[in-house]
């Protein structure tokens, strides 16, 4: 308290005085210097004391200059000339010694004087009224829309205005790009944001017209993009425009040849954009957004292109909210695609291409989530988390460039649009526990078989994660033990491809000894140095027979997935059944019971066994060009990694 | 001394407590002088010369100083003559001359006691000079004089352990007494830092104020970082917050029991060094009850000085309205009332309860009604009366479950700076104040401001036609927007006149001018601030205005008058915010001191102090009944104000900055602040008017219990869009208007 009390004035050091009084001539003995500096502290403070009453009647927050020079002028003190801007004038260190200056820039006459760009003056200083508060409830200007006094608007905006938006939503491309460039760079069009905002809402309006919803997408990339708008609550708009496009079934779908898949990855790329650069604006969004998309995915109504759109949504925003909505989601939602998929009839042909397409999404977003997840956990350090990265994958809690600031859940939406969840009451948030990496895998693995596996081989460095959470451990020795089990031999080369590679899966015989990575058997309590030492796999299997009996007896947990195909009778697959269905019944059974009754009425089981099928399927998704090259742009554009 | 003494003195002293005015300058020196003498243990001698001293303390002691002096100056006659008159013995000054040396003698303190006793003697010579037989009425605080106070002899070492022996008996006194004794402590921790300040004692200032520092409530912060900041005898000449403590004394209120108990502990610790400080600089308003609790105190405490003593507040106030003249209402209404809309012209008033009905008879605690000369009521007067009764009858009867519509007007473009902002009582005009020196007033209905034509064009006018108040407008001149051009530093304070007519603008210059609506010109500049004004308002009956300044002095001027009609002075610090009572009898001045005060126009005299906030007032509002004041500062809290009784009635915490502007609706069942915060907050009045107990206790002691109800009285939070709020108004039909100037 003391110390910074003593630092809060400031201090004129005695070789400042000297140095003052060299340059005006003066030589000075030490203590007078000394008593000199000490009067000069005391007469800076009392300048800035008064000084500071100049300030509060001029109902300021911000002391400038003007004010300490009124303060000198009243105590009969010259005033200091020459630093009247009104912005704050740069303090720079010289290179050499302590020697700290202001900035004093060179302005060049000749330059300023042929300067095209004429400054314009101020605009003329005005009162405008606006009802805030009817009767004292509510704003009656909802913000984020439009106001409705667009007389308010200047001429020259106003034209701009009307220029702007005809040119982009014209017809001439050339004229667009334009017109998109100066929208990014205008640094004066401040005004001009809630018309555009507004503009941009109108995305309902032509949901049949993909061209003209990709113009508006790219209005609001333009807007995002631009350094001089402060976007505000608007954001909230924007992000509510952008979601239609990626989540509604788009009038203009109807019709297969519009490639509204492109439309809607473009729209996922734009909502991670907006959201990554401007999501701190607005608090507790990406909690909404989340929930928004968990939403629709969970709703076994909504059309494929939905959920496809809710995918790449949620690819879109980071591997945590694969993770975190997609991968809990997955066992049921697969049983649908399934069925989708399943269905040869004709009549289904075009909603089994859409299924393709979610297919593949799932795909890139779930092999992406496992190369992030095995990523984070081989660097644990970089999340700052330290210690269990098992546990501290969550979310929220690593990675601090990737996850957003922990916000309240139940943050109330003020004036959110249809198209943003509101957190809390409709749909709750489940219990959320990270699934350790292998257990993902293997559940990963149940759904894609090698389709999965393949991408995953290519994984970087993915054994190379710390032997760290026993239970994640004890799961990595469950996958079929090979030569390679032991990870600190198999750093360079995946160790779960590796496994993968000499398993009987690969040859397409049934498997008669299928990996059991069953959660109920990996206790938390499993000691590290046991399960990292002995990697003997006779372990393993004994515990995997052992704990199979017992999770057979859970009788309820065949029924939740009766329709499911890996419940079905072929060997070795039960197991899953028993995994997924333990875990429903033991952790989240409240979260996930309205999905498993959703889910009920699904076409019957398929008799393909899962990795036949995932055989068959290894080119889609990776042939969809777009959600390729959409996945690889976001990589590189705002992962860290 | 007291143990030399005993018991008579000490009534002695008692009386002297409670009944010595807050004497400045010299007299309290040579007060001071002799106490130190009588006081000094050391001597056996005082018991003869402290006699006299107390049997007549104040002439006594000025007139040995006088003595002193003169014979000083080798003036034997006059110090005969002098003696002679005043029947004092020989021997008295060679005593005082021989005690205060005595006092002095102390090892090395001897030369500082002889230099500042020369330092007093000489600053007060020219007065003496001037006048050698008054020397009683030499009451200019000179800052030497006022200074010497401090050159208190003392070992500089012992203070940390005086002040900390008194922290333990504090500490280790009875619950009750605890929080009223522990008053003492900033008081005396700030005279104890002055005094070895002064003897240059810097090292040891410095050591004993960092050591005790973090004791002092928070609240006092801000006087904190000033006397922090001072650490030379050199710094203390020119420093005003110093000043203040010294000229003024700090009062406290402590019950009888709990002063009875420190008396003692000093007493019997023979701890001369704290007492003689009480004795000098700090006035123990001593009252008979209950000890106060922590809460009570700190809802009094905070201001520069200390409490206001409870006689400050006894006078009486006519806080009651005036009758409203007779005028006879047409009963014409509904078709009229459409044209009204645009704005005929209308006037002010001060505001009513509800107008007819109760203007009939005078209210018991109403100022008469000629106690003040009022001006007399024009036709257009009388009109604009009509026009507001009329609004009056469609107001809207506000509460909790009808809370008023806002509507914000916010300054655009601003780049020069807003700094206030007024609005015509009819909502017709708003004007701003900025920091460029300019007034612009504007108009908010579609009816343009519009200039008189000039002489030459007036000349040829009909004037006997009957539009002939329409004619001489000029109508090219007709525009949205006036700017007034005069000032020549930024304008702090605006209002506009009660009939339209007029504007003024006090500013940065040390004027206060007066506009002509008409013509929009610059009548008069009231010069007499001298110093920054940094507010000004206009009487509810217009003619008088009051402004308040950087000179700690609040002036009443009529518009006439180039000199003000009354100069209330009493202020610690600056006069931040002016007010006139809605019966235009008293004026509210509010100030960087913390303190409200309450002026009798008729006399000039201070009738009311109150004391509770924690920062500068920087806003002031009385309910339209006259009854209550609310007072916002810079602690973001409002305080509510009983005037009758003089009491704090209620504390409203909410806001999280500098509350600008207050404003009662026009019933005053709810008040509106707004603030730095950005934001508006309606206040539920009603209900914290009528929840105070006033039983006859506290009335009587004025020891008020505050509830903690601000949430419940809080009726809404409403967010400007980054516009601090620095005005508010409601309209005749309560209508809340807002005004600040956007930020981004």
């Amino acid at each position: 308290m003391a110390d910074r009390e003593e630092r809060r004035f400031a201090e004129v050091s005695r070789e400042s005085v000297k140095l003052m009084a060299e340059s005006a001539g003066v030589e000075l003995g030490d203590d007078v210097a000394a008593l000199l500096a000490e009067d000069v502290c005391y007469r800076l403070r009392e300048a800035t004391q008064s000084s500071s009453q100049f300030m509060r009647h001029a109902k300021r927050r911000k002391l400038t200059v003007e004010d300490f020079n009124r303060a000198l002028r009243w105590s009969k003190v010259e005033a200091v000339c020459g630093y009247g801007a009104q912005d704050a004038l740069p303090f720079c260190p010289a290179k050499e010694g302590e020697l700290f200056f202001i900035e004093d820039r060179d302005i060049n006459l000749v330059e300023l004087a042929l300067a095209t760009n004429i400054p314009k003056g101020c605009a003329e200083t005005m009162v405008r009224v606006n009802v805030s508060y009817l009767d004292g409830k509510g704003n009656l200007e909802p913000q984020g829309t439009v106001p409705t006094a667009v007389q308010s608007l200047s001429e020259d905006l106003l034209k701009y205005y009307q220029q702007i938006t005809r040119a982009i939503l014209g017809e001439d491309p050339h004229l667009m790009k334009v017109a998109l460039l100066d929208l990014q760079s205008n640094s004066k069009i401040a005004a001009l944001l809630p018309y555009f905002v507004y503009v941009i809402s109108g995305v309902k309006s032509v949901s049949h017209d993909l061209e003209q919803l990709n113009r508006l997408l790219h209005m609001v990339k333009s807007l995002v993009q631009n350094p001089y708008l402060y976007l505000g609550s608007y954001v909230r708009s924007l992000v509510s425009s952008v979601m239609y496009c990626i989540l509604e079934p788009l009038a203009a779908s109807i019709n297969p040849l519009n490639d509204h898949w492109t439309l809607r990855d473009y729209a996922a790329l734009l909502l991670s954009h907006i959201f990554w650069t401007h999501g701190d604006l607005v608090s507790g969004l990406y909690h909404q957004i989340l929930l928004s998309l968990q939403k629709v995915l969970s709703d076994p109504v909504r059309p494929l292109c939905s959920h496809y759109g809710a995918v790449v949504g949620l690819h879109a925003l980071g591997w945590k909210a694969v993770e975190r909505v997609l991968f809990p989601h997955l066992p049921a939602y697969w049983a649908n695609l399934q069925a989708v998929l399943d269905d040869y009839s004709v009549s289904n042909a075009q909603v089994k291409a859409d299924g393709h397409k979610v297919y593949g999404a799932i795909l890139v977003a779930v092999e992406r989530l496992l190369k992030m997840k095995a990523l984070s956990l081989s660097q644990p350090a970089e999340g700052g988390s330290g210690g269990q990265p098992g546990s501290a994958v969550g979310g929220r809690v690593s990675s601090p460039g990737l996850s957003p600031p922990p916000e309240p859940l139940s943050e109330a939406a003020l004036g959110i649009a249809s198209h943003l969840q509101a957190g809390g009451a409709g749909c709750p948030w489940e219990e959320w526990t990270p699934v350790p990496l292998p257990a993902m895998y293997c559940e990963l693995y149940s759904f894609f078989g090698d389709s999965l596996a393949v991408r995953f081989s290519t994984g970087p460095g993915f054994g190379s994660y710390p032997p760290c959470a026993p239970s994640q451990l004890a799961d990595t020795r469950k996958e079929p033990c090979g030569p390679a089990s032991n990870p600190d031999t198999a750093r360079k080369m995946p160790q779960l491809t590796a496994n993968l590679n000499i398993s009987p899966r690969q040859d397409g015989s049934p498997r008669t000894d299928p990996p059991p990575p069953s959660l109920a058997a990996t206790g938390p309590g499993r000691s590290l140095a046991r399960s990292s030492s002995s990697s003997s796999s006779s372990v393993q299997r004994s515990r995997s027979s052992s704990s199979r009996p017992g999770q057979r007896s859970t009788g309820p947990s065949r029924d939740v997935f009766p329709k499911a195909r890996f419940t079905s009778p072929q060997a070795g697959l039960p197991v899953f059944t028993f995994l997924i269905g333990g875990r429903q019944m033991g952790r989240r059974c409240q979260g996930r019971r309205p999905f498993q009754t959703a889910f009920a009425p699904t076409p019957p089981i398929s008799s393909v066994p899962p990795r036949a099928y995932a055989h068959k399927l290894p080119v889609i998704g990776r042939v969809g060009k777009p959600v390729r090259r959409w996945a690889c742009s976001h990589y590189s554009l705002h992962l860290p990694l | 001394m007291a143990a030399v003494q005993g018991g008579p003195v000490d009534a002695v002293e008692e009386k002297d407590i409670k009944t010595e005015p807050s004497n400045d300058g010299c007299g309290s020196n040579s007060t001071n002088d002799g106490r130190a003498a009588s006081a000094s243990p050391g001597s056996g001698a005082p018991a003869a010369g402290a006699k006299p001293a107390a049997a007549a303390p104040e002439d006594q002691q000025t007139l040995l100083a006088v003595l002193q002096f003169l014979k000083k100056n080798k003036l034997t006659e006059s110090v005969d003559i002098l003696r002679r008159e005043a029947g004092l013995p020989e021997d008295s000054l060679d005593l005082k001359g021989a005690d205060s040396s005595a006092a002095g003698s102390g090892g090395d303190l001897g030369a500082a006691d002889a230099s500042s006793l020369l330092s007093r003697v000489t600053a007060s010579s020219s007065a003496v000079v001037q006048a050698p037989t008054k020397a009683a009425g030499e009451d200019q605080p000179d800052v030497n004089v006022v200074l010497s106070a401090y050159s208190q002899q003392g070992d500089p070492k012992l203070y940390p352990v005086y002040y900390n022996g008194l922290k333990r008996f504090i500490e280790s006194v009875l619950d009750c007494h605890r929080a009223e004794l522990s008053q003492v402590f900033y008081p005396l921790f700030v005279h104890m830092y002055l005094e070895l300040v002064y003897n240059n004692y810097e090292s040891e200032a410095k050591a004993f104020f960092e050591k005790f520092r973090g004791d002092q409530e928070c609240y006092y912060e801000d006087d904190l970082r000033i006397l922090s900041s001072l650490s030379k005898r050199e710094h203390m000449r020119g420093n005003e917050t110093l000043l203040d403590f010294r000229t003024s004394k700090f009062v406290l209120r402590i019950s009888r029991d709990s002063y009875q108990l420190l008396k003692r502990h000093l007493q019997e610790r023979q701890n001369n060094q704290i007492w003689n400080i009480i004795q000098e600089h700090l006035y123990i308003d001593i009252f008979d009850g209950m000890p106060r609790s922590k809460s009570q105190i700190d809802a009094m405490s905070g201001s520069l000085a200390g409490e206001a003593k409870r006689e400050a507040n006894k006078a009486k106030v006519y806080y009651g309205l005036l009758k409203e003249p007779e005028i006879e209402l047409p009963l014409d209404d509904e078709d009229e009332e459409a044209e009204n809309e645009e704005g005929k012209p209308k006037k002010k008033k001060p505001k009513k309860d509800s107008v007819g009905s109760k203007s009939k008879k005078q209210d018991p605690n109403a100022p008469q009604q000629t106690r003040i000369p009022l001006p007399e009521l024009k036709d257009s007067d009388k009109l604009d009366k009509i026009m507001y009764m009329k609004e009056a009858t469609k107001r809207i009867r506000l509460g909790p479950e009808n809370l008023p519509s806002i509507c914000f007007y916010s300054f655009l473009n601003a780049y020069q700076g807003l700094t206030a902002v007024d609005f015509t009582d009819d909502s017709s005009l708003i004007a701003g104040g900025f920091a460029d020196s300019t007034v612009r007033v504007w108009s908010v209905t579609p009816k343009k401001l519009r200039k008189v034509k000039s002489a030459a064009d007036l000349n040829l006018i009909d004037k006997e036609s009957d539009d002939v108040l329409e004619r001489i407008m000029d109508e090219k001149t007709a525009s949205e927007l006036k700017i007034l051009y005069g000032h020549s530093g930024p304008v702090y304070g605006i209002s506009f006149s009660p009939d339209r007519n007029y504007l003024l603008s006090s500013s940065e210059d040390g004027t206060v001018r007066l506009w002509s609506l008409q013509t929009f010109t610059c009548l008069v500049g009231y010069k007499g601030h001298n110093y920054p004004v940094w507010d000004t308002h206009f009487s509810p009956h217009g003619y008088y205005f009051v402004s308040g300044g950087h000179d700690r002095v609040a002036r009443l001027w009529a518009t006439d008058h180039y000199q003000p009609l009354r100069i209330f002075s009493g202020h610690l610090a600056d006069v931040t915010c002016t007010r006139f009572h809605p019966n235009s009898n008293y004026v509210a001045t509010g100030s960087s001191d913390r303190t409200i005060r309450l002026w009798d126009v008729l006399n000039g005299s201070c009738v009311r102090i109150f004391t509770g906030h924690k920062g500068p007032i920087h806003a002031l509002a009385f309910s339209p009944n006259g009854k209550f004041l609310a007072s916002g500062a810079t602690d973001s809290r409002v305080l509510l104000w009983d005037i009758g009784h003089g009491l704090m009635i209620g504390e409203l915490k909410g806001h999280t900055d500098s509350i600008y502007s207050l404003r009662f609706s026009r019933d005053g069942e709810i008040l509106a602040s707004g603030s730095m915060d950005n934001t508006v907050r309606l206040w539920n009045a009603t209900k914290a008017f009528d929840d105070l107990e006033t039983d006859d206790f506290t009335a009587a002691t004025g020891h008020v219990h505050l509830q903690d109800n601000s949430q419940e009285l809080l009726l809404g939070t409403y967010m400007s869009k980054s516009t601090p709020v620095i005005n508010l108004h409601f309209t005749r039909r309560n209508l809340l208007l807002a005004a600040g100037s956007y930020n981004p």
